[in-house]
């Protein structure tokens, strides 16, 4: 089937959440590094949490039937530690996740997740797991997230949360996808290569 | 706000364009790529219909998927195989240098890179892997990048990245005999937690890190992201100059002097601003084991596996989850804890000095019965020194295996795996579940003297144990 990624501007997000819960979840239990041996990303949607669902056989949130096309994924703390692997982020969004909701993010994790233009964002320990319990209490719920606003809202209550400043305008003037705006730099880059004495015999 | 630091020094004058809010272009002077975060970064810029910009200034070799055994190719896994011929037809077309199988530098990236010249300080260093902090034992600047990040630093030399800020990390006192690097290292994310460096550079300093070998600063650096921190650095220093004078890619002749005088202008002032420092003594650390399932759960080999109650509140729960996947119980001793595995190597700890100091716990004796133990060198050059040496068989007449260079059992991407419930005495730098390739197999991180004497011993042991008969005491 074919996916539509994220592209242009980003501010709404519209769909089911699912939750999953530990601190210090990392890239190597998002996408084991087996799953590492591809030239394209194209078949990892399959493979995320690979060895996390083997081991619950079936009771995953990534396999509950009812989770089945969620959009949004709720996490606890220092989410996406360890590897750089953006693996780890193409494995969810292939999956179907175009926003994470969390306590916090590794640095490198978070990173790679504005790269493709999925947000994350952050909340306090008690209103994720407020909005875990939420989701885990009715996965059919419906959540409408805006990036403007920095809220996500069901039909009764909404969660304020927090991104900083310059990623949520990246994400809402659809500059996370980066390339063009270094590519504009040309003539800057060339300045700063003539400053860099180690480019420049050392003179 | 961090002020007079190398890293503010290194980033400001790498940095293109300044942004009021959101990510700086920076530019990156040294570009490593290998076989597994590349080929998608390659595919994007040929589909975007850009051009390599600088192709000189990025350096490639084959690590991750390199089988140990033997690198005849073509490679026994087909995936294998296609991952190193593409990133050999990626290197030809887009004429980017290739170390790759069968070159003399041929090694994992951290470990080749340097012993080449190729890291310098003052130079900005990125990478598609994590353990590019590696490199900030030089005086770099150097991170891990994701895929998209490759693929714009292979388009415009630069990348969007935010400034960190800046915590230096003081460490008085100096190591005791049987206290290495890793167990500092090890310490150091015990004590400020896996994510306390998240928004930081590292910068380590102080007495017992100026007595640090070149090798030893680069196995600290390599961990600064076990403790969150992207970025880990050393200021350089006399070390620094001598470990790089004469390498194949550092500055010759008249170029030498002038780079001196430069690297020496980089060290953070003495009235640097930081945004968070920290004090630790080193002469208090003892051999470090982690007993968990991330890299803080790590104690010293005289303490007991934690109860999981009395810990903070937000480390009870990854604590009680480490107990029943390491099947460790708390209030037992970390010491003889029985292996299955014994693997020396990685770009934490596959050095020659790694060996060197693993052989000297070996010498005299034999691997214990039903352990394997296997010497995987980081790069062709550690291999065929240590091989002058005689390194090599002194580990094969004691039973272990003596492998080629590659990333082999730290990320088990290659043949190299634990099998079911193994658990592994581990020289790498992540203790996570799975990660040496068994999705239930477990690891215990430490120094590859105390790696040696888990073999000798077919169980966790007190290194400073075989070291009073070593010949070497």
């Amino acid at each position: 089937m074919k996916q539509d990624f994220p592209a242009g501007e980003i501010n709404t997000i519209l769909g089911r959440s699912l939750a999953i819960t530990g601190d210090d979840i990392d890239t190597d239990r998002i996408i084991p590094a087996r799953f590492l041996k591809c030239v394209s990303f194209s078949a990892l949607g399959e493979q995320v949490f690979a060895d996390d669902r083997t081991e619950v056989k079936g009771l995953h949130p990534f396999d509950l039937k009812e989770n089945k096309g969620a959009k949004i994924l709720i996490v606890n703390d220092n989410f996406g530690c360890g590897s750089s692997r953006e693996h780890a982020p193409q494995a969810l969004m292939r999956w179907g996740i175009r926003l994470i909701i969390g306590e916090s993010f590794a640095e490198i994790f978070f990173g790679n997740c504005l790269a493709l233009g999925i947000p994350c964002l952050t909340s306090s320990k008690l209103e994720i797991k407020r909005l875990q319990n939420e989701v885990n209490k009715n996965p059919k719920l419906i959540w409408e997230f805006n990036l403007q606003e920095l809220a996500i809202a069901n039909n009764k209550e909404t969660f304020k949360l927090q991104i900083e400043e310059g990623d949520k305008k990246m994400l809402l003037s659809g500059k996370w996808d980066a390339t063009k705006q270094l590519l504009q730099e040309e003539e800057r880059i060339k300045e700063t290569m003539q400053r860099l004495p180690y480019l420049n015999n050392f003179k | 706000m961090s002020s007079n630091t190398l890293y503010d020094k290194v980033w400001n004058l790498h940095r293109v364009r300044k942004s009021s809010a959101g990510p700086s272009q920076l530019f990156v002077g040294l570009h490593l790529i290998h076989e597994v975060t590349s080929p998608q970064a390659f595919a994007a810029i040929e589909e975007k219909k850009l051009k390599v910009k600088f192709p000189q200034l990025t350096v490639a070799t084959v690590d991750h998927i390199v089988p140990t055994t033997t690198q005849q190719r073509p490679f026994l896994d087909p995936l294998a195989e296609e991952m190193l011929s593409t990133l050999e037809r990626n290197c030809s077309v887009h004429e980017i240098k290739l170390h790759g199988i069968g070159s003399e530098n041929q090694g994992v990236v951290h470990v080749m890179a340097p012993e080449l010249g190729l890291t310098q300080p003052g130079m900005t260093v990125a990478c598609g892997d994590s353990h590019t902090s590696t490199h900030g034992a030089f005086g770099a600047i150097a991170f891990g990048i994701g895929t998209s990040q490759v693929r714009d630093v292979l388009a415009s030399q630069s990348l969007a990245m935010k400034k960190l800020k800046v915590r230096r990390i003081w460490i008085e006192g100096e190591l005791s005999q049987g206290v290495y690097a890793k167990d500092l290292i090890l310490h150091i994310i015990r004590t400020l937690g896996v994510k306390g460096g998240v928004g930081f550079a590292y910068e380590f300093a102080g007495p017992a890190i100026e007595k640090l070998s070149m090798e030893e600063r680069m196995t600290i650096c390599n961990m600064a992201i076990e403790g969150g921190a992207r970025c880990g650095y050393i200021n350089p220093d006399e070390n620094t100059y001598q470990y790089l004078k004469g390498r194949k890619y550092a500055p010759q002749g008249k170029a030498w002097d002038l780079a001196i005088r430069w690297w020496k202008s980089l060290s953070s002032d003495s009235n640097a601003i930081f945004d968070d420092e920290i004090k630790l003594n080193a002469t208090t650390i003892e051999p470090t084991v982690t007993w968990g399932i991330t890299p803080g759960q790590g104690i010293s080999i005289k303490e007991k596996i934690p109860y999981p109650e009395l810990l903070p509140k937000n480390d009870q729960q990854i604590a009680k989850d480490a107990c029943s996947y390491m099947n460790l119980a708390p209030g037992s001793p970390i010491e003889g804890t029985k292996i299955d595995v014994c693997f020396i190597g990685s770009c934490t700890n596959g050095r020659l000095s790694d060996l060197q100091e693993a052989v000297k716990i070996v010498e005299g004796h034999q691997v214990a019965t039903g352990i394997k133990a296997f010497i995987v060198p980081g790069s062709q050059h550690v291999a065929r020194q240590a091989e002058h040496l005689g390194l090599d068989k002194i580990f094969l007449e004691a039973g272990f295996e003596w492998r080629q260079p590659g990333c082999s059992m730290c990320l088990a991407m290659n043949p190299d795996k634990l099998d079911g419930r193994q658990i592994s005495a581990s020289s790498s730098n992540r203790n996570f579940k799975g990660r040496q390739g068994s999705a239930n197999g477990r690891t215990l991180l430490m120094s590859p003297a105390m790696v040696a004497a888990a073999a000798i011993n077919g169980k966790v042991t007190d290194v400073r144990k075989l070291l009073k008969n070593s010949k070497f005491s």
